[in-house]
């Protein structure tokens, strides 16, 4: 129906304009995001080709993709200007834990790899 | 009121002057140190009345262990193949064990000897938990301070420093998984509360160390991983959704997790386990969550939450309006306490009212902590391996025939020898007397201990056979007869038939009871009177006199003339009963005969029944 789509365009014109105004740091991390988010089911789609044995290499790889995905929203919500919580916390340390919390979460999968 | 308190003091202390704050920080300090002490000190009892020594039964198992890790190193520890427990089946320790007990001990020993203390793994592992014990408190008194102030604080760390139920499970001696368990329970979660605060990653990240070390530890970490997310779901439902505790709990949870399956023994549990979906759940359930906008986990610490505001408030009412130096506490600044007294003064008598109150729950609290004490002291303590009773003369007698046991069979046995006992010798066996067993207290093989149980129930020739085919050189038994000991393996026999009828349907328990009733005496069952375990019991019992008034062979604990007395054994000679006979060790020592061989190493006259036996055999 004509209306419909039109309202869906409209909407998602909408949406686009206000996303295309949020600062270039935080897109950064909202691109991360979808990249590590596509790995992960690019690899669970592997595994429902091939079957789940090792199991322990199969998780480590997901949960490397969803770890370092849940650690870039949090750093996004943490660096985010607009966020009243947040706003005594200096960016700058907020990317130093993003960083020490992702070696650590390397260093796990790696021993976890198998 | 500073000045006031100093003119009591002498001449050189009056001239540090301390301001209040000073003042309260070191109150708090010495307190705080205090207890510190007070939590190691009082898990000492039974120290100072037997000897360092590990207790119970699981703890050896926990001590030998670390002695492997400590001789051999991590590596060997890790994938260790046990061959000297559950002959001839082995077991796998490095995947069926906790590691963390045993590393942190090891780790305690390292580095003890690198300041060149020369201590023995033994006395570390022993004192293993009273210093966990006094950690916690710290812990207690950070988490109080979290989630209230410091006087509460202090009061929960006094609690857990004398909470009768952590010591009984953390004693001196008490070498077991609990003992650092409880210390990284409350850690994680005082982590958590502390990540939630702040909404900071980096005490995300130690909350998920914290879940690691106890996931090491102790089985019951599935108790963390569903109060953390309970906590979050409660916080969810009551509308105090923020975006600190979507940061907390995802990077604790996916962090946690991920080390948690770092330890074999848990394995793929976190993502497979039913125990563990709640945490998943209420991980997906905060994604969700995100969109939309806008905790305590003992009773220890609500209870010092409760009594710190009470006192605190009873102090207030009493230092209003008295400018002398006899308040109770000093945690209020002046000029709050002259506030508030203005605004409560109504009621008369409601100053002799406050001390009135404050000294009962003074007495309160002090009754308390000697009721603690003496629970400890008198339940707590044992170490179970070593018994004590006292004497007819009231003198203290001690009974050590468990240790004495164990170093006969570390001494005067080959060092392949394989013992034959009931499981819950298991660990002390392989522990103290350095030798291989059948069963221990894992009991991971039901129908392994079941074979056990039918040769201790059978005849002796019925349980030859049996002990033959797992090469049993040895078998050990206890045996309270003589001195009333009633934990001895008679009281326990029922089960062994039991559990050995389970697997085997030709051992059945009403063949030794008579009218459904357990008897050891002359009306006893025959099977009874004959099997194996009544005879290695009571082999020479008829002769020995054990009370003044009864007739040789009396049963002290079952209170009973026994009912054979004429024992002759066959297959098995004594080779060991201790001081107060409560341990027995017997040899098996005819040699081996082959089933289809037809050359027997007997004496004639016991043929017919040894052809009959490997007939049916």
């Amino acid at each position: 129906m004509p209306r419909a789509t039109s309202d869906a365009r409209l909407l998602i014109q909408s949406l686009s304009k206000a996303y295309a105004a949020t600062p270039t740091n935080l897109k950064i991390i909202d691109l991360y995001v979808v990249f590590a988010v596509a790995t992960a089911l690019i690899q669970v789609a592997y595994m429902g080709l091939v079957g789940t044995f090792p199991f322990n290499s199969f998780l480590s790889g997901v949960l490397s993709c969803i770890g370092t995905a849940v650690l870039a929203v949090c750093l996004r919500i943490q660096v985010n200007k607009d966020n009243k919580e947040f706003k005594d916390l200096p960016p700058e340390r907020a990317f130093a834990d993003f960083v020490f919390c992702n070696l650590v979460l390397h260093l796990v999968i790696m021993n976890f790899l198998g | 009121m500073a000045t006031t308190a100093l003119e009591f003091l002498p001449a050189p202390l009056r001239s540090l002057r301390l301001k209040t704050k000073q003042q309260e920080l070191l109150l708090r300090v010495s307190t705080l140190a205090l207890i510190y002490v007070l939590a190691f000190i009082v898990r000492l009892f039974s120290v100072l009345r037997y000897e360092s020594m590990i207790h119970e039964f699981d703890p050896y198992f926990n001590y030998r262990t670390t002695l492997f890790l400590t001789e051999h190193g991590y590596s060997e520890f890790w994938n260790w193949f046990d061959f000297e427990s559950w002959y001839p089946l082995g077991r796998v320790v490095g995947g069926t064990l906790f590691p963390g007990l045993m590393v942190t001990a090891a780790i305690l020993y390292r580095f003890l000897r690198a300041l060149s203390f020369a201590v023995h793994i033994r006395e570390v592992c022993v004192l293993t938990a009273p210093f966990f014990a006094a950690n916690t408190t710290l812990v207690a008194y950070a988490f109080g301070r979290e989630i209230w102030d410091s006087g509460a604080g202090l009061v929960a760390a006094a609690l857990i420093a004398i909470c009768p139920g952590y010591i009984s499970r953390s004693v001196a001696g008490s070498y077991d998984n609990e003992g650092v368990a409880i210390f990284a329970l409350l850690l994680t979660f005082y982590l958590f509360v502390r990540a939630v605060n702040t909404g900071s990653l980096a005490w995300s990240l130690a909350s998920a160390f914290g879940y690691f070390y106890m996931v090491s530890a102790w089985g019951g970490y599935v108790f963390i991983i569903n109060l953390v997310p309970l906590y979050v779901l409660v916080l969810l439902v009551t509308g105090r959704y923020s975006q600190r505790l979507y940061v907390a709990y995802n990077c604790m949870y996916v962090l946690g997790m991920l080390l948690a399956m770092q330890i074999r023994f848990v394995g793929f549990q976190h993502v497979q386990s039913g125990e563990h979906m709640a945490a998943m759940g209420v991980f997906f359930l905060l994604q969700a969550c995100i969109s939309v906008s806008n905790a305590s986990p003992a009773v220890c610490l609500i209870s010092a939450i409760a009594a710190s505001a009470t006192m605190k408030n009873l102090t207030t009412l009493i230092r209003t309006k008295t400018k002398s130096p006899q308040a109770a506490s000093g945690k209020t600044t002046g000029s709050k306490a002259a506030a508030k007294g203005a605004v409560d003064q109504s009621l008369p008598f409601q100053q002799n009212a406050a001390i009135a109150l404050l000294l009962g729950a003074f007495y309160m609290l002090s009754r308390y902590a000697i009721h603690c004490t003496w629970v400890t002291s008198e339940a707590y303590s044992s170490p179970s391996i070593v018994l004590a009773a006292r004497g007819h003369n009231g003198g203290r007698v001690i009974f050590d025939d468990y240790r004495e046991a164990y170093y006969w069979l570390r001494q005067n046995t080959p060092p392949d020898a394989k013992i034959m006992s009931w499981w819950d010798y298991g660990y002390q066996i392989t522990a103290m007397g350095n030798r291989t067993v059948i069963v221990d207290n894992n009991t991971w093989n039901n129908t392994h201990i079941a074979t056990v149980g039918r040769a201790m129930s059978s005849y002796e020739d019925e349980a030859y056979e049996i002990m033959q085919s797992l090469d049993v050189n040895y078998v050990l038994v206890v045996f309270g007869g003589v001195t009333g000991y009633s934990s001895d393996d008679i009281n326990k026999f029922l089960w062994m038939v039991r559990i050995g009828g389970g697997v085997f349907p030709v051992i059945k328990e009403p063949d030794y009871l008579v009218n459904g009733e357990y008897r050891v005496d002359k009306g006893a069952a025959p099977k009874m009177l004959n099997c194996l375990m009544y005879k290695l019991c009571y082999y020479r019992f008829g002769e020995l006199t054990t009370e003044y008034g009864k007739p040789p062979g009396y049963d002290r604990v079952r209170g009973v003339e026994i009912g054979n007395k004429d024992i002759k054994l066959e297959y098995l000679e004594e080779a060991f009963t201790t001081s107060n006979w409560i341990v027995r060790i017997y040899k098996c020592t005819l040699l081996r005969l082959h089933r289809l061989s037809t050359l027997y190493l007997v004496p004639p006259a016991r043929n017919a029944r040894l052809e009959v036996a490997i007939a049916l055999g």
